[in-house]
Formats: C-alpha cells, sequence, structure tokens
C-alpha cells in the first residue's frame, strides 16, 4: 500500500475514484456544479486509461435509464449528477432501487430550482431520500473519494444489492481545491474486487424478465423486501469500513462524533458545515464549554436509534437543516432526528436551524450564535422559536 | 426472402398465453420481427400495451431476456444494455453473438420516447428500435397521440358538435428517424409480412443503429372486428396512407406501389374511429385528408427516384 498525498478538488477527487475503480459503464450528463468530474473522467476515456464504455447521453433521465439497463445486463456501472438533474432522474431512482440494481452515484449537492440556483444546499438529495438508495454525505474531497470507492462495495455486496448516492457540497468541496491522500490503483482494485453479476440480461442461458407488472398481489410484498434489504446495509457499511480502515487508516462510522461524549449541547450537521462547526467547536472548547459535534454520513439507512443514542445524554441541541421541507414540521434531518429521540423518554432540548439555501454562507460567528443559543436555553429551560431560519434577511 | 415453411419450424421468442387482445397488431409485429432474427436476443420494452400483457408477475411471455424500465426510455435501456455488452466483450468476458431490440408503442416512441430515441440513435448503439404504431394511447384507454391520422376519433380527440375528431396530421416519425442520418430505417406492415421480416433482418444485421415503423391495427381502438386486423393492414397500404419504403445508407427505395390507389375512404370505411367523418358534412375535411395522402406520395415518389 502506498499513498499519494495531492490538492485537488473534490470534483478531481472524485474523478480519480472513478477512474480507479475503472466501471465497466459509465452513463453520464454535464450539470453544474458536477460538470468537471465527468470531464476529468472522459479524459481517462480518451486516454485509454480505463476500460469503461461511456455512454454521452442526451439527458439525465436517459443516464439513469442506461444505468439501469447496463446494470442489469451484469457490469459495474456508476454516473453522477446534482440538483434539477437529479430531479430529472428521479422516476429511474425508484426503479434502480425496486430492481435492486448495484449503481453508484456521486451526487454535487446544489440547490433545485426555482429560481434556478447553482449553488449548494440538500434540497436535490433530501427530495430523493425516499427513493430507496444508500444515501452518504460527506464533508470533504479526501472523504468523497473514501465514500465513493466504499459505495461500490456497498452496492455491491450480495446481502445489500442496492444503488447508493454519494453527496458531496456543490463548489464549496466541488470546486475548492482540498488535500487529499489517494490510495494507489493496485489498493483500490483489491478494495472493490470483481463485480459479481446477480442475474444479469446478457446470461442468455438464463433468460429473465426485468421490470414485470406486479400488481396488488406482490408489490407490497416487494416494497417490504426492499424496506428490509436497506436496513440490512447498516451492518454491511460499517464492516466495509472496517476494511477501508486497514487500507487507509481512516476511520469510518454511521456518523461522526466529533467532543461529543462529555458535551452538554451539541450541532447536528452534515457536508462540509461540519467542518466549520469542528474549527468552533476547538475555539469554543479552548474556552472551557462543553460543546460538541455529531456529523451524520449515512442518512438512508438513517441510524436512528445509533444517532439517537449518541445524543441522549445531552441538554440541548440544534439540528441543521441545509434544505426546506415546505409546509413539514422542520427539515428533513431535524424529523429524523427528533421522531428517533422519542426511543429514548427524555430527549434533549431541541432547535431547528434551517440554513445555507442557494449557497448562503454559513460562518464561525453563525455557528458560535447557535451555541451561545443552546447555552441560553439550558439555563432557560425554555425554547423561544422551534424552526428557525439563519442568515436570511425577513 | 424469408420461406414461411422455414419460419413456421423457429420457436416463438414471445410465447402464447399473453394477454393481449385478440387481433392485437403488436403481438403479430413482435413475431415477425423476432422470426428475423439467427441471434440470441435481449428485448426491451417501453411501458404500454405489449408491456403490461406480456410480463404480469409472476408469468412472463419472454423465453429471451427482457427488460422493461418506464415509458419513455426503452432507447436509452437497450443503449445501456448494449453498452455494457461492448464494454464486456472488450474486456474478453463474453463473446457470444447477442442482438439487442427495443419495442415501443407510438406513445413511447412518437411522444414521450422521442428524446430518449434520438439520443441513442445520434450515439450510434448496435440496436433495432421497433415502434408498434396503432395510432393512439391504447393501454391507456384510446387517448391521441402525435401518430393519431386526422379526423380520427380518440376519447382525447372526441367528436363533438364543432369538433370533428383530431385536428392534426400524424407526425412523420420514419421521416424524422430518416434525418438522424442512421444506416437502416423502415416502414412495414404486416400485411407484407415477408417484406416486413426481410426489413427486420436488414435491421438486425446493419451495424448500428436500425429502426423499424409497423403500423399496428388495433380492433379495440380503431373500432373494427378482431379478425380484420391484417385486412386493415393491407388497407393502409393499398390507399398509400402507410406506403412501404426503407432508407439504407441514405438511399429510398419505394418497397410497394399498388397498381391502383385506393381512396382514403376504403380505409376509413371499415374503422368506427372515422363513422362520423363518412358523412356528407364532413366530405370536404375527407377530401383534404385525401390531398395530403397524395402529396405525400408524391414527395416519397421523387424522395425513392419514381420520377
Amino acid at each position: 500500500m502506498s499513498t499519494k498525498t495531492v490538492a485537488i478538488t473534490g470534483n478531481g477527487a472524485a474523478a480519480y475514484a472513478f477512474k480507479q475503480i475503472n466501471p465497466d459503464v459509465v452513463a453520464a450528463y454535464p450539470i453544474t456544479p458536477q460538470t468537471d468530474l465527468v470531464q476529468s473522467f472522459s479524459q481517462y476515456v480518451a486516454d485509454g486509461l480505463v476500460h469503461t464504455e461511456l455512454i454521452t447521453v442526451e439527458s439525465e433521465h436517459s443516464a439513469m435509464s442506461a444505468c439501469v439497463g447496463a446494470a442489469a445486463a451484469g457490469g459495474r456501472v456508476m454516473t453522477a449528477t446534482s440538483a434539477n438533474g437529479l430531479a430529472l432522474m428521479f422516476e429511474i431512482l425508484y426503479i434502480a432501487a425496486s430492481s435492486k440494481l448495484p449503481i453508484v452515484m456521486p451526487v454535487v449537492n446544489r440547490a433545485l430550482s426555482g429560481p434556478i440556483n447553482i449553488h449548494c444546499d440538500h434540497s436535490d438529495t433530501m427530495a430523493a431520500r425516499d427513493a430507496g438508495w444508500i444515501q452518504i454525505y460527506s464533508e470533504n474531497a479526501q472523504e468523497a473519494y473514501d465514500n465513493i470507492i466504499q459505495a461500490v462495495r456497498i452496492a455491491e455486496n450480495m446481502k445489500v444489492r442496492l444503488p447508493v448516492m454519494v453527496m458531496y457540497d456543490g463548489f464549496i468541496i466541488s470546486h475548492g481545491i482540498d488535500r487529499v491522500d489517494f490510495l494507489d490503483d493496485t489498493t483500490v482494485h483489491d478494495f472493490v474486487g470483481k463485480y459479481q453479476p446477480n442475474y444479469p440480461l446478457l446470461d442468455i442461458d438464463k433468460p429473465l424478465t426485468f421490470g414485470p407488472l406486479d400488481l396488488y398481489d406482490y408489490y407490497f410484498e416487494h416494497k417490504r423486501q426492499q424496506a428490509e434489504d436497506i436496513n440490512n446495509s447498516k451492518p454491511v457499511i460499517l464492516e466495509i469500513a472496517k476494511g477501508f480502515r486497514e487500507i487507509s487508516g481512516r476511520e469510518y462510522g454511521l456518523f461522526e462524533s466529533y467532543h461529543l461524549e462529555d458535551a452538554e449541547t451539541a450541532i447536528v450537521v452534515l457536508s462540509s458545515a461540519a467542518g466549520t462547526t469542528k474549527t468552533v467547536v476547538d475555539e469554543l472548547r479552548g474556552k472551557g464549554r462543553k460543546v460538541g459535534l455529531l456529523k451524520p454520513r449515512i442518512f438512508r439507512p438513517f441510524p436512528y436509534m445509533e444517532i439517537a443514542q449518541a445524543l441522549s445524554h445531552l441538554k440541548a441541541i440544534a439540528i441543521l437543516d441545509r434544505s426546506v421541507s415546505f409546509g413539514g414540521f422542520g427539515g428533513p434531518l431535524f424529523t429524523e432526528i427528533r421522531s428517533a429521540m422519542m426511543e429514548f423518554g427524555k430527549a434533549p432540548q431541541n432547535i431547528n436551524i434551517i440554513f445555507g439555501l442557494g449557497g448562503r454562507d454559513i460562518n464561525q460567528q453563525d455557528i458560535t450564535g447557535i451555541y451561545d443559543q443552546l447555552d441560553e436555553i439550558v439555563k432557560s429551560g425554555k425554547v423561544k422559536e422551534r424552526i428557525q431560519y439563519l442568515g436570511v434577511r425577513e | 426472402m424469408a420461406k414461411l415453411k422455414e419460419l413456421t419450424k423457429k420457436q416463438d421468442v414471445l410465447s402464447p398465453g399473453h394477454r393481449l387482445c385478440a387481433g392485437c397488431g403488436a403481438s403479430i409485429a413482435v413475431r415477425q420481427v423476432l422470426s428475423a432474427c439467427d441471434d440470441p436476443v435481449v428485448v426491451a420494452s417501453a411501458t404500454g400495451c405489449l408491456e403490461v400483457a406480456t410480463t404480469i408477475y409472476p408469468y412472463t411471455s419472454w423465453r429471451s431476456s427482457f427488460i422493461h424500465n418506464a415509458f419513455e426510455n426503452a432507447a436509452a435501456t437497450i443503449s445501456g444494455v448494449e453498452a455494457m455488452y461492448q464494454s464486456l466483450k472488450k474486456q474478453g468476458k463474453i463473446d457470444k453473438e447477442i442482438k439487442f431490440i427495443s419495442f415501443g408503442g407510438d406513445g413511447g416512441t412518437y411522444d414521450i420516447g422521442l428524446q430518449s430515441l434520438s439520443g441513442a440513435l445520434e450515439r450510434g448503439h448496435d440496436f433495432v428500435y421497433v415502434c408498434y404504431d396503432n395510432e393512439a394511447y391504447m393501454n391507456t384507454g384510446i387517448q391521441r397521440s402525435s401518430a393519431t391520422p386526422r379526423g380520427a376519433w380518440t376519447t382525447t380527440t372526441p367528436c363533438g358538435e364543432v369538433i370533428p375528431g383530431k385536428t392534426q396530421y400524424q407526425k412523420d416519425l420514419t421521416g424524422i428517424i430518416a434525418a438522424h442520418k442512421i444506416p437502416y430505417v423502415a416502414q412495414a406492415s404486416l400485411w407484407r409480412w415477408n417484406d416486413l421480416i426481410d426489413k427486420a433482418h436488414k435491421a438486425f444485421y446493419t451495424k448500428g443503429p436500425a429502426f423499424l415503423n409497423v403500423l399496428s391495427p388495433c380492433p379495440r381502438g380503431w373500432r373494427f372486428p378482431s379478425e380484420d386486423t391484417i385486412k386493415m393492414a393491407k388497407l393502409s397500404v393499398q390507399t398509400n396512407f402507410w406506403p412501404l419504403y426503407e432508407v439504407e445508407n441514405g438511399k429510398w427505395k419505394l418497397n410497394y406501389k399498388p397498381k391502383e390507389r385506393l381512396p382514403v375512404t376504403e380505409w376509413m370505411g371499415p374503422q368506427g374511429r372515422y363513422k362520423h367523418l363518412l358523412t356528407p358534412e364532413n366530405k370536404s375535411l375527407v377530401e383534404e385528408i385525401q390531398q395530403e395522402i397524395d402529396d405525400n406520395w408524391e414527395r416519397l415518389l421523387a424522395l425513392c427516384g419514381e420520377k
């Protein structure tokens, strides 16, 4: 095992993971901020560095449709998208998952139209949270690279056999240059292993029918099985993370805790904003304040018991959502966590902060302000405003 | 040319027992087309009559590998299957000769699936796409599509007090596909089965994308008795409503010229969907439709170097 440390963008790191995985088929369509992932990968194809058949489709709908065809045919398949592209794939996301096709797709998080906006928020992948895909959120370019490699193993595991989305923040991570440790090609090659086909269409001696009409007499059982399959992926995800630690020295779990164990207040937030929060935690810890962070990594299947348990000792928490569930009781992360905490009787005081829509920045002062507010809640025992919008002119 | 005696010895890829209607043109089209293939096939289908009636879980009528994905993406789906085949072949992981074919109705081809089809044709995948054109959304219960001919009744172009059925002409899909300059494009009829099978054979054994447009009479949607399917197919050709031609590497060729072109009323007469047209007040509309058919025929003759 050898590693190479480089300064590279998130998209560059993701494209390099694609190259090392060397999928049999990639079908992709360009969309900001995913574009240069596909561009860089196209160059690898043009230079003959991969054996991939690259299908440069005419839309994201066809990208996911071709991925379904290719994966059903029997081989390793990848694509990537963002925002409106993911929305255009929506119909086929469900078909990919219900057909149990192990497609791996980085989604570079970007705000959904309208109005049109190209910058980061999580409205795109949160809208797809019930499509039946495993969803993994990444904080930085390193995690994006590592998660894409692990995603192949998770998706193709015979106990799972489901498509996986790997998220990282548009522009902030996709275009920001970061320090990344790359594994060498052989290590990645050996780690992802040989693709094992499962009922491939191309096995013409054993013909089978994909995508039949499934009515009230069987559909429900199939959906029930699907619910079971995605929940069963949790131990597999942990097992693969363990194997990945052995080749990389980097630790992954269902979520990351940062100074959480002895904390009194904490923030829960996904992706790049967790990096900013860690800096603030360090600073406040230096001043003797007992603050912590929980950064979920796996959003689907949602590790509700594990997360609720990890938060149960806290006095107050702020759950940050980078998307709105219009008309809902808070954002998607808040809804999940608040509901999960019912399992432990006495839940910490909690607020939901919706932030960063359409790429609106969140800075260290903003995060310090959230910890200050949590202290006040602990002191007064009262939550003045349950659902808040941070950094918006009202 | 295909020999009927030999064809009868071939096992159908689409087995009997499917649940398409009696007299359905689609199943005849599928069986004629697939009888022209001498290699194993992977079949894709758009959502539609063919798909819902042949794959009701836990049953399937397909003796070959079959995939249905969604309504508008049969071409993109088969392009993914074909790309995986090319990839595995290149890597030496598969060596069998396999053919790839996609079926779609006119809804899945002329309308909602046109973008997906256009993209797959332009990319040059080695596959055959067959449109079984029954001139309306028959699976949802006879709604108009861009393949529905002018004047025809459908449930969304009903004949009312002021509007006599569909007001627009059908889209020239075969011409649109020919404009993609793919190696092989043809229009065929169930009635001229040997011409259809020859065309299907060419389509399978031409490298690159090939397209067949097959008019598939629908007893339920067109309102004619189910034993008259082939008669309808015949009338469509003899009236020049559905001319038989092919475009091979850019060269247009007419495959059938009626000795005497029958008037369009011969085609309309036996079909309940045109019943309202054959009245004195709609005479001028029928004349316009006749003129359009004659003009289209003249244009086709010119393209085929017949005049």
